[in-house]
């Protein structure tokens, strides 16, 4: 019954059955008529408005680059073409807030690097792309800060799971700047110093002035070793 | 001692100045436009900042780039190719459509020695030896009167360089595109040159100077666009347009080619021997812009201007120019169409869709074929029952 039904659907979706004899069908065959496989009138719609379009953005005056990116800003837009080329390196549209761009890294309020080198960025990141060599940092609450803080560029998909993953806010990708051509691939390799080039402070508030890890951490330890 | 006149009009001479330095660069010039003018077709503004120095002129220095840019490419010939047919179908492609340019009425007829006075068509036909009008200066370089036969043999030849082209290249996907290239022609050429044969019907001449010097009837000034034969030959006009459009291999035609995907028979040619297959086609645009301006469009003749200047009989009135400026009008007159017609290509390049190969072939051999001849049938009736010969 079903199967019946289901074979009625697609008959009607075919060519128009003519007659039906047994498991014989005959269909109508449509043919083109010769005006459809002329494509004149086709062509000359087409020609129409291609027409249209060249002859509107050859005759009327360009957009400016800045009422295009401010949005709803009062333009007179129909006595201004359609051309929607952003001239490069002279007009630059001002890209959304949460653009990813070059990474930073950002700086404690002594100026200090805010990277604790916990190695979580390295971890999540899915390119393999961020080298991290920790040191231990002379500060009396926090028991690292990042050597050597490399990110290639080149490798990076900035899927930005750094900035997701990092637990104090030490690395972001807010800068606004696409990574630069570069001649050698060595020097896509951003290190850290030129990620802290970038850096600001961070206005988030990086834990509080605690006891000196390292006398708790001799306290807690009967061997007193406190890198184990 | 030949004076500098008869050195001028000497064909040689003609065709260094009216090919090589008159149809080359507009030739170059329209790779520029081209790509301009299809960017602003879809909204975007194209090649513009090309520049030397301070000089950008909308980024018409492009071409210059383009040429630089293609001489100094490295010449690439693969492995096993056929050397000196790879190295044949580059020439076979380009020179033709050069030497096809003989034909082209550039303009009127120049008399040097009357240039700064008005020159009177009754003049001439009391005396045409007269010393006013010794060393006349013919714009067109070789006038024969099976001059657009000339041209479909000549231009015929150019196929081979696709075709060789594909053959020479040592490559598969090469091959069948000279393969399509050849059944293209095939199958566009015949009804190309029937579609001219109405105009022949009209005119009685094959002879493109004498078309334009006459227009379609003796009953009309030359100079008036009902005369043009546009108007008496609207379907021929068409016709010969699809199939000069197919005979440029470029898009809805492209199939030989193909650049985007499916590669067609210059798959193997680089640097300045591909840039020759590209300067032919584009050559080619101007060849073909050419042949509709003299035959259908009138050629050198701006609208009303006669020998002597301006004048619309029915009103009685006239405006006398010297011979010089009739000339140059009329010389730009047959630029503006040729330029005009090219642009028409290119917005009919960058509209249309390419054609499936059995979509060409049946437009080619099931529509315009009959057509042209019906045309031909039609255009013989009409002559015969209102011409009475
Ligand atoms: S943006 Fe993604 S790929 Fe790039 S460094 Fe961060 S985690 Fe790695
Ligand atoms: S996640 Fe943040 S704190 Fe941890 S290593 Fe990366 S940048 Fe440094």
């Amino acid at each position: 019954m079903s199967a019946a039904h289901h074979e009625e659907e697609t008959v009607t979706e075919g060519p128009k059955v003519l007659a039906t004899r047994g498991r014989v069908r005959t269909v109508q065959v449509v043919r083109p008529n010769p005006h459809d496989t002329s494509f004149l009138a086709a062509t000359a719609t087409g020609l129409g408005i291609t027409l249209k379009h060249f002859a509107r953005n050859l005759f009327l005056p360009l957009r400016s680059a800045k009422s295009r990116a401010k949005a709803g800003a009062p333009v007179d837009e129909s006595w201004k073409n359609e051309i929607e080329t952003v001239q490069y390196p002279d007009e630059k549209v001002t890209y959304p807030e949460r653009f990813r761009g070059l990474h930073r890294l950002t700086l404690r309020e002594d100026g200090a690097v805010r990277c604790v080198a916990c190695m979580c960025c390295p971890t999540v990141c899915p390119a393999h792309c961020i080298t991290i060599v920790p040191e231990e940092s002379n500060s009396k609450s926090i028991e690292k800060r990042p050597a050597i803080f490399e990110i290639d560029e080149l490798r990076c998909v900035v899927c930005g799971l750094c900035v997701e993953a990092c637990p104090c806010d030490a690395i972001r990708m807010d800068t606004g700047v696409h990574a630069h051509p570069v001649e050698d691939r060595a020097d896509a390799i951003e290190n850290r110093e030129s990620l802290l080039g970038r850096g600001v402070r961070s206005i988030a508030h990086q834990g509080g002035e605690g006891p000196d890890w390292r006398a708790t951490a001799a306290e807690k330890s009967p061997s007193g070793d406190v890198n184990r | 001692m030949p004076s500098i006149w008869q050195i001028l009009d000497f064909p040689a001479v003609k065709w260094l100045f009216l090919v090589l330095a008159l149809v080359m660069p507009l030739a170059s010039l329209l790779t520029w436009a081209e790509r301009r003018q299809s960017a602003m077709m879809q909204d975007r503004l194209g090649p513009n900042r090309a520049n030397i120095g301070p000089i950008k002129l909308k980024g018409i220095l492009h071409f210059v780039a383009d040429a630089l840019k293609m001489i100094f490419k490295e010449d690439f010939i693969p492995a096993n190719v056929h050397k000196g047919l790879f190295a044949l179908a580059p020439v076979l492609a380009l020179a033709p459509v050069l030497i096809a340019f003989a034909i082209i009425p550039f303009g009127p007829t120049i008399y040097p020695h009357h240039a700064l006075t008005v020159l009177h068509p009754g003049e001439l036909a009391i005396d045409p030896n007269a010393p006013a009008f010794a060393d006349a200066i013919r714009l067109q370089i070789f006038s024969v009167d099976y001059g657009l036969i000339f041209y479909f043999a000549v231009l015929t030849l150019a196929n081979y360089g696709g075709t060789i082209a594909g053959w020479a290249s040592y490559n598969k996907w090469a091959l069948l595109g000279g393969l399509r290239s050849s059944s293209q022609m095939m199958s566009y050429e015949v009804a190309m040159g029937l579609s001219l044969m109405g105009a022949f019907l009209v005119t009685g001449t094959l002879e493109p100077g004498a078309i334009v010097e006459h227009g379609a009837s003796a009953s009309l000034p030359a100079a008036n666009p009902f005369n043009w034969l546009w108007l008496w030959q609207p379907v021929g006009l068409v016709l010969f347009f699809t199939a000069a459009i197919a005979e440029t291999k470029r898009a809805p035609f492209d199939i030989p080619e193909g650049e985007p995907e499916i590669i067609g028979y210059f798959v193997e040619y680089s640097g300045i021997r591909w840039g020759m297959f590209f300067l032919a086609e584009f050559i080619e645009i101007v060849f073909i812009s050419a042949v509709i301006a003299s035959v259908f469009f009138g050629g050198w003749q701006v609208p009303f201007l006669d020998a002597d200047g301006f004048r619309i009989s029915s009103l009685g009135w006239a405006l006398y120019l010297p011979h010089i400026v009739v000339v140059l009008l009329q010389f730009g007159a047959f630029g503006l169409k040729v330029v005009l017609l090219c642009m028409f290509q290119l917005l009919i390049r960058w509209t249309l869709p390419r054609f499936r190969a059995d979509q060409l072939m049946n437009l080619g051999w099931k529509l315009l074929l009959p057509l042209s001849l019906a045309n031909i049938m039609v255009t013989a009736l009409i002559k015969l029952i209102f011409m009475g010969s």
